[in-house]
C-alpha cells in the first residue's frame, strides 16, 4: 500500500537457495516498493516476510547480516573516495575491508586508478560501480538489487551477470528489479511480474 | 560499530569544514552584536552576559542540525545505515556524538574569548565552560529528534526551529542560572547538577525516540 493505493496484492512466493527472482512491471507498478518490504526498510500492510522460516520483524538487525539491498539511490558519498566509500559501508556492516582488497575489489569493478577521487568526480555510472562493489565483499545470502543497471555501460551490465550468476551458484539468492533482462543462466530463474 | 559511525561522520565534516567555521562565525557574531549594540556598560553587560551566550548557543547548534541526516537521507546512505546489523539507536548515537563533537565543542572552546566581551570575571568564564560541555549534549540529543521528524520535508529547517527550541528551555534556564549564580557569588553546583540530569535524561530517550522518527521518514 502506497498513500491510499494497493499497488499489489494476494502475492505469495518462497525462494529456494540459488534462485534468481527477476520483478518487471510497468513504473509505479510497485517494484520499488517490493524490494523494500523484502528488506525491511517498509512494512507491508498485510502479511509478513520470513527468512529461513522466521519472519523478518522478529530477527530485526539479525535478518540484516543474511541481506544486502542497492536501491537506485546508490548510497555512495560524494566526499568521500571510491576505496573509503567501499571500506566504510563495510566497516558499518562489520566486514573489515583492507585497503588492498578493496583495490582489488574496485579493479574487478573496473575503477583501477580511480581509487582514490573523491566520488562526486565520478561518473554516475562509476558511482553506481562503487556501490555494486559491495555485492564482491558482503557475503550475505540474499541480494535485493533495485534497478542498478541504469546508467551502466553494457560491460559494467556484463560484470553485474557474472556476479550475480557466482552468487547463485555458491546458493544465495538475487532478486533483481528491473526493465532490461538480464539472462541469467542460472539453475533455477524465475519471473515476477507487477501489473499496476 | 559506533566507532565507525563517528568516524565517518567526522571524515565527512572534515571534508566539508565550512559547514563548521559558519556555525562557530555565527556564534562569534550574535554574541558580539550584544556589546557593540548595548555600548559599555560593564554592569548591564556582566548580568545579560549568561542569558546571550547561552541563546546564541542553542542558535547556532539549531544551524547545523539541518545537515546532521539530511544528506545521508538525500543521497540513499541513511537507508544503508539503517539495514546495517546494530540496533539503529546505536547509529543515532554515533551519529549525534559525531555532531556533537563537530559543531558543539568548537563553541564551548571559543565561549569564554567571547564571554571576555562581557567583563565576566576569570572564574565565571569555568563554570560557563563547564555549563556549554554539560549542556551542549542536550542540544544535540533533543535536536537529533527534531531533525530526523522534519526529515524530507521542505521548509524543515524552520520548523526544526519550532519543534526543539522549545524542548531547549530547561537547558537554557539550568546553563544560564549556572554562570548567573557564579556571577552573584553564589555556588552554580545546582544549576549543574540539574544540567546534568537533563543531559542523562535526553541520553535515555532520544536516541529512542530519533531512531522511530528515522525509521518513519525513510518508509
Amino acid at each position: 500500500m502506497r498513500g491510499d493505493r494497493r499497488l499489489f496484492s494476494g502475492l505469495d512466493l518462497s525462494l529456494a537457495a540459488g534462485t534468481y527472482l527477476q520483478v518487471t512491471g510497468p513504473n509505479g507498478s510497485g517494484k520499488t516498493s517490493l524490494l523494500r518490504i523484502l528488506c525491511g526498510l517498509l512494512a507491508p500492510a498485510e502479511g509478513e516476510i520470513k527468512w529461513q522460516g522466521e519472519s523478518i520483524r522478529s530477527l530485526a538487525e539479525d535478518f540484516f547480516t543474511s541481506v544486502t539491498y542497492l536501491g537506485h539511490r546508490h548510497g555512495v558519498k560524494d566526499e568521500l573516495s571510491a576505496i573509503e566509500n567501499l571500506r566504510i559501508s563495510n566497516a558499518l556492516n562489520g566486514i573489515v575491508v583492507t585497503k588492498d582488497r578493496a583495490r582489488e575489489v574496485l579493479a574487478r569493478m573496473g575503477l583501477a586508478g580511480r581509487e582514490s577521487l573523491p566520488a562526486r568526480l565520478l561518473s554516475e555510472g562509476q558511482r553506481r560501480r562503487v556501490a555494486l562493489g559491495r555485492l564482491l565483499t558482503c557475503n550475505t545470502k540474499l541480494w535485493l538489487l533495485d534497478e542498478v543497471l541504469t546508467s551502466l555501460d553494457k560491460s559494467a551490465v556484463d560484470l553485474i551477470r557474472s556476479l550475480i550468476e557466482e552468487h547463485l551458484a555458491s546458493g544465495g539468492i538475487a532478486i533483481v528489479a528491473t526493465h532490461q533482462d538480464l539472462a541469467i543462466a542460472a539453475g533455477s530463474s524465475q519471473r515476477l511480474e507487477l501489473a499496476t | 560499530m559506533l566507532r565507525w559511525i563517528v568516524w565517518r561522520d567526522l571524515t565527512l565534516a572534515w571534508r566539508r569544514r565550512a559547514d563548521i567555521l559558519s556555525t562557530v562565525f555565527f556564534f562569534i557574531i550574535v554574541v558580539s552584536l550584544f556589546p557593540l549594540g548595548i555600548g559599555p556598560e560593564t554592569e548591564l553587560l556582566r548580568s545579560i552576559a549568561p542569558g546571550v551566550i547561552w541563546v546564541a548557543a542553542l542558535l547556532a547548534s539549531m544551524l547545523s542540525l539541518n545537515r546532521l541526516f539530511a544528506n545521508d537521507h538525500q543521497d540513499g546512505t541513511l537507508e544503508q545505515l539503517l539495514l546495517t546489523p546494530q540496533p539503529v539507536f546505536m547509529v543515532v548515537l554515533g551519529k549525534v556524538l559525531a555532531h556533537w563533537i563537530v559543531s558543539e565543542i568548537p563553541l564551548v572552546l571559543i565561549a569564554p574569548l567571547v564571554g571576555l566581551q562581557f567583563d565576566i570575571p576569570n572564574d565565571t568564564l569555568w563554570i560557563l565552560v563547564l555549563s556549554l560541555l554539560i549542556g551542549t549534549p542536550v542540544l544535540s540529543l533533543i535536536g537529533s529528534v527534531g531533525a530526523a521528524l522534519t526529515l524530507g520535508l521542505r521548509g524543515g529547517g524552520v520548523l526544526i526551529s519550532i519543534l526543539v527550541l522549545p524542548l531547549y528551555i530547561p537547558a537554557l534556564i539550568f546553563g544560564a542560572g549556572a554562570v548567573e549564580a557564579s556571577i552573584m557569588g553564589t555556588t552554580p553546583a545546582p544549576h549543574l547538577y540539574l544540567l546534568g540530569a537533563s543531559a542523562i535524561v535526553s541520553l535515555i530517550f532520544s536516541p529512542w525516540a530519533t531512531a522511530a522518527a528515522l525509521r518513519i521518514s525513510v518508509e
